[in-house]
């Protein structure tokens, strides 16, 4: 009986005491969180060299459009041959170029369209990367149009071709952008490799 | 040994005890503005009925909370599964987006209901009356496709 008083009145102390931490931690993230904006000068000075660092990097890599298309191809290329984790790479890649693109050469505006655009292309970029086959190939298909409606604002730096299957999705039918004229479906892949046909050609202006 | 049985499971008392008292922020807190998605396209009734109850707990700014989340730790994992439902769609701050960005939203909405992907099974488990049956799904899709070519127009 002893045993077990001596054994609560541990366990009140310790009980009493984690949550004296606990509230004492959520003091100190508190005092830290205000801390920030004293810090926030020199912070920010510190991003502002990194960010020059940052866009020589970005001036080396030239992220363009040209980089869009290029990953663009690649996630096509992985899903004909049904290669979900080239496909999902790719969608990485073309996430991460959406953010380094310097539109403020592009008609005043167009700019807020085409930042539009390639935040929707961002967000299919990101699930690619992290979906299975089907879903990368439903936001694959998904960003057809805006990146047409791209190329349509901001031109291409290669032919391309809008080729369509009637058959996917159900039949409600799908598009996709090609380098070639020939059609290798990355909607069914090996599937269905030829369901398809070239519906529209773009072209450099 | 026995006397190390105990006193661990002491132990394990009292952490569970303490982290009770480790605040959490409900999500529950932010106003509700024109931008939420029942406000801004205003579904009939029934329609926002389902969308309020099937989706509105993980995917929006006002979560109805069950009386277990006031127990740690299930409401700190509530908490994280929350914060994610939302960083994928927040049907709170829908109408904020541009038109472009709501179509593919809805379109992911359509797919995910479709494949019966949402609403979670683990969620349905507690939530029964979230569940969507053929009918509510086939409601649910036949609105939201109707958003889209609304938008394609």
């Amino acid at each position: 009986m002893k045993k077990t008083n001596s054994i609560l009145a541990l366990s009140l102390t310790v009980g009493l005491s984690l949550s004296l931490i606990a509230c004492g931690n959520a003091n100190k993230q508190n005092q830290e969180g205000s801390a920030i904006p004293h810090d926030h000068s020199a912070m920010t000075h510190e991003a502002d060299n990194s960010m020059s660092a940052g866009s020589d990097m970005a001036m080396m890599e030239s992220k363009t459009i040209t980089t869009l298309i290029d990953n663009y191809l690649a996630i096509k290329n992985a899903l004909v041959q049904d290669n979900s984790k080239a496909a999902a790479n790719a969608g990485q890649k073309l996430a991460d170029a959406t953010s380094g693109i310097d539109i403020t050469s592009f008609d005043a505006s167009k700019q807020s369209e085409i930042q539009e655009i390639l935040e929707v292309v961002k967000e299919h970029g990101a699930h690619i990367a992290k979906s299975e086959l089907a879903h990368q190939r439903e936001h694959f298909e998904g960003m057809a149009k805006d990146f047409m409606d791209l190329l349509a604002i901001a031109g291409t730096d290669r032919t391309l071709y809008q080729q369509y299957c009637p058959m996917y999705n159900k039949g409600k039918g799908g598009s996709w952008l090609s380098a070639s004229e020939e059609i290798k479906n990355p909607l069914f892949g090996s599937k269905m490799l030829t369901c398809g046909s070239v519906k529209e050609t773009i072209s450099m202006k | 040994m026995k006397k190390w049985v105990k006193l661990s499971l002491w132990v394990v008392f009292i952490v569970l005890v303490g982290i009770q008292f480790i605040p959490v922020q409900p999500n529950e807190t932010e106003p509700v503005t024109t931008a939420d998605f029942i406000e801004y396209y205003q579904p009939p009734i029934a329609i926002g009925n389902i969308i309020r109850s099937s989706c509105y707990d993980c995917h929006s700014n006002h979560t109805k909370y069950p009386w277990y989340s006031n127990v740690q730790p299930i409401g700190w994992l509530l908490q994280n599964h929350i914060s994610e439902g939302k960083s994928e769609l927040n049907l709170s701050e829908f109408g904020n987006q541009s038109n472009r960005m709501k179509r593919t939203k809805l379109k992911s909405i359509i797919t995910q209901i479709n494949d019966d992907e949402m609403p979670m099974s683990s969620y349905l488990l507690l939530h029964s009356e979230a569940k969507l049956d053929s009918l509510k799904k086939a409601r649910l899709v036949k609105y939201f496709d109707s958003l889209v070519v609304s938008l394609d127009r």
